[in-house]
């Protein structure tokens, strides 16, 4: 009988036996408690910035840097973004947003165009000195961006364009060049390489293999692409100083001079605000992205 | 008279210092179906790119319908290629897949439909043309991907191991339909592959190849039963053919492979020359011309012990040991031994092969 009870009770549906793990267990609070310490040690100097853009100077001057807002004002984010003062002009960031938007894109545009054609190039026909172009290309990458800065205002400065939106878009697409070449050829010679023969054999030449079979498998990848061009351009700061006229100044360079700026109060609320604005772009391409960014890099490595 | 439908003169490539084809010479006939069978690295789907015109060569020439089309565009070659990975565009549809080459090459639509009709037809993809290639299983992609070849209206088909990565039944299903489809389109097939099965059973004649070079070219029966060398000989046959080590002696004007002492006449033996005594050689005998406990009269007798049975359905193969060397024997499947059994081997040396130890040619 004692057999027949113990075969029953092995037999009952569901899982059974001791729980492996209960979520209390020792292990799970150390995982938690670390994972939950590292994001409030990360979003901790977010909520102070939100926080104190949205008080008035008054409350500011109290100290108390992590209370919450008594008064919520928008104030400070209007002012920041439309009469904050560089220098002489009183139009706030709004000037350097569209001025970085005027760069961000074409910058990106063209460069991602450019390095994607120059990877298929070096992923798939093999040309005569394939592999010293790419070589050049790669030690480029290498090279501290300011031994080069000079000798570009040089060059900038003999085309004319210096000073210009013009050269600085130049400026980025040229150096965004080494690190999206590598991406893309990586990335095409992951595909397999038979897909290229056949649609040579179909007769296909080097534009048409490029656009109808190659670009609609490299969504992925011109995503990731998109991505740290638009964050890396957005972000720059030095090109943006170097190679520009102050009223060409993009957004990160007017921030700066908003929030280093000597005269007068410190404006807190504003520099917050103006800040969250500026970082807001390369956020909000994160956000929307961030799932196809992540497939993308995958792509490349698991792709049979 | 038969005319050359592919002839490939002293082709040679090297990828830097190495080389993977020397001076390499082969004719394929109009209409025959040709397999180049060697193991992996050994310069086949080298020598079937370079008749695509997917690699350009270093040195020689590719004729194909007499045409000299060494540095032709592969497109212009008038071939159709069909890949070990099918190779579909994975964006397009069974249908886009199909007319694709045809777009490119601006044909009116009501060609590309008629050709795709057709060759939807012959395959058997009717139900799939809407479908996206990740919608199908291996067997239809290959289909598909034989289906892109045949549109393209071409005199030569080249098959690069296009059934290595399905799975046993499909490969043996699709390996029929392949050879049915050359019986009615008589097309001339270039086929790669390292499969000896797909090989004998498909091929009119087989390019058995290695380093680069054509070991021996014959028909199928050729290659199994007269093996050029001691490469195509243990390339060619499951389980291998039987090796002996040993030397020619001459016992009072009866000339015998003597091996570890054991002695095997060989006066059945139809050498291409005289063999004399004291020549070193490999004797080799496949498994199925051994015949265990029923020698017929006047051949010789020699002992041994069963030590392993592998049952096989319709044949039965015994491991044993001779001249203290592993061989097999193939046996029919109803007869059963058990390991520990004595038996009686004779050899049918008129189906032997012997080969010179040094050179590893035929004898």
């Amino acid at each position: 009988m004692a057999d027949t009870t113990a075969l029953n009770a092995r037999l009952a549906p569901g899982p059974q036996g001791k729980k492996p793990r209960p979520i209390l267990a020792p292990r799970n609070i150390m995982l938690y408690g670390a994972l939950i310490f590292a994001a409030v040690y990360y979003l901790l100097p977010l909520y102070v910035m939100v926080v104190t853009s949205l008080k008035g100077m008054p409350e500011i001057r109290l100290g108390n840097i992590f209370s919450p807002p008594v008064e919520i004002t928008f104030e400070p984010w209007v002012k920041a973004w439309s009469t904050a003062c560089t220098g002489l002009n009183c139009d706030g960031l709004s000037r350097g947003f569209w001025n970085s938007v005027r760069i961000t894109i074409p910058s990106t545009i063209v460069s991602i165009a450019i390095a994607s054609i120059n990877g298929y190039a070096l992923a798939n026909w093999r040309f005569k000195g394939a592999d010293l172009f790419f070589t050049i290309l790669i030690v480029g990458a290498f090279i501290p961006y300011q031994v080069m800065i000079y000798p570009i205002v040089i060059v900038l400065r003999e085309l004319g364009l210096y000073g210009s939106l013009t050269g600085l878009i130049i400026v980025h697409t040229i150096f965004g060049m080494p690190i999206l070449t590598l991406l893309f050829r990586n990335y095409f010679a992951s595909l397999p390489e038979e897909l290229f023969k056949a649609a040579r054999i179909d007769g296909a030449g080097f534009w048409m293999i490029y656009f109808k079979i190659m670009l609609p498998m490299a969504l992925p990848i011109f995503v990731v692409a998109m991505i740290l061009q638009i964050t890396g351009i957005w972000n720059d700061f030095l090109f943006g100083v170097v190679f520009t006229r102050p009223e060409y100044y993009p957004m990160t360079v007017q921030l700066n001079n908003i929030v280093n700026s000597v005269q007068g109060v410190k404006e807190y609320n504003v520099n917050m605000a103006a800040t969250i604005l500026t970082g807001a772009v390369p956020l909000i391409v994160y956000f929307i992205s961030g799932r196809l960014f992540v497939r993308g890099i995958a792509a490349g490595a698991v792709k049979g | 008279m038969t005319s050359n439908s592919v002839s490939v003169r002293d082709l040679s490539l090297s990828f830097g210092a190495v080389t993977v084809l020397d001076t390499l010479n082969l004719d394929v006939k109009d209409g025959e179906f040709l397999v180049l069978l060697g193991s992996s690295g050994c310069g086949k789907s080298t020598l079937l790119n370079c008749i695509a015109g997917l690699l350009d060569v270093t040195g020689g020439q590719i004729f194909i319908k007499e045409k000299n089309v060494t540095w032709e565009e592969p497109k212009d070659r008038g071939i159709g290629m069909v890949f070990q990975s099918y190779a579909l565009y994975p964006q397009m549809t069974v249908e886009g897949n199909l007319s694709f080459g045809l777009k490119v090459a601006k044909l009116p639509q009501a060609e590309i439909d008629k050709r795709v009709a057709r060759a939807s037809e012959i395959l058997q993809i009717q139900p799939l043309l809407k479908r996206k290639p990740s919608e199908l299983s291996g067997g239809q992609r290959q289909r598909v991907a034989i289906g892109r070849a045949l549109v393209r209206d071409v005199d030569v088909f080249l098959f690069d191991e296009p059934l290595s990565n399905l799975d046993a039944k499909l490969r043996s299903e699709l390996r029929v339909e392949i050879k049915r489809l050359h019986q009615s389109l008589k097309n001339t097939m270039i086929y790669v592959t390292h499969d000896q099965i797909e090989a004998l059973t498909l091929a009119d004649r087989i390019a058995v190849m290695k380093g680069g070079v054509i070991q021996q070219l014959a028909d199928p029966m050729t290659i199994y039963n007269t093996p050029e060398n001691l490469f195509v000989a243990g390339f060619i046959g499951s389980p291998s053919m039987n090796f002996f080590r040993g030397e020619i002696a001459d016992r009072g004007g009866r000339k015998v492979v003597s091996v570890n002492g054991v002695d095997l006449s060989i006066d059945s033996y139809k050498a291409r020359g005289p063999i004399e005594a004291g020549r070193k050689i490999v004797l080799g005998v496949r498994p199925e011309h051994v015949k265990v406990d029923e020698a017929p009269a006047g051949t010789d007798i020699h002992d041994a012990v069963v030590d392993i049975e592998e049952p096989m359905g319709a044949d039965n193969l015994l491991w044993l040991k001779l001249a203290g060397q592993i061989m097999s024997v193939r046996i029919a499947g109803a007869r059963r031994y058990a390991p520990g059994t004595p038996v009686r081997l004779s050899f049918d040396m008129s189906l032997a092969s012997i080969f010179d130890a040094t050179t590893e040619n035929r004898l």
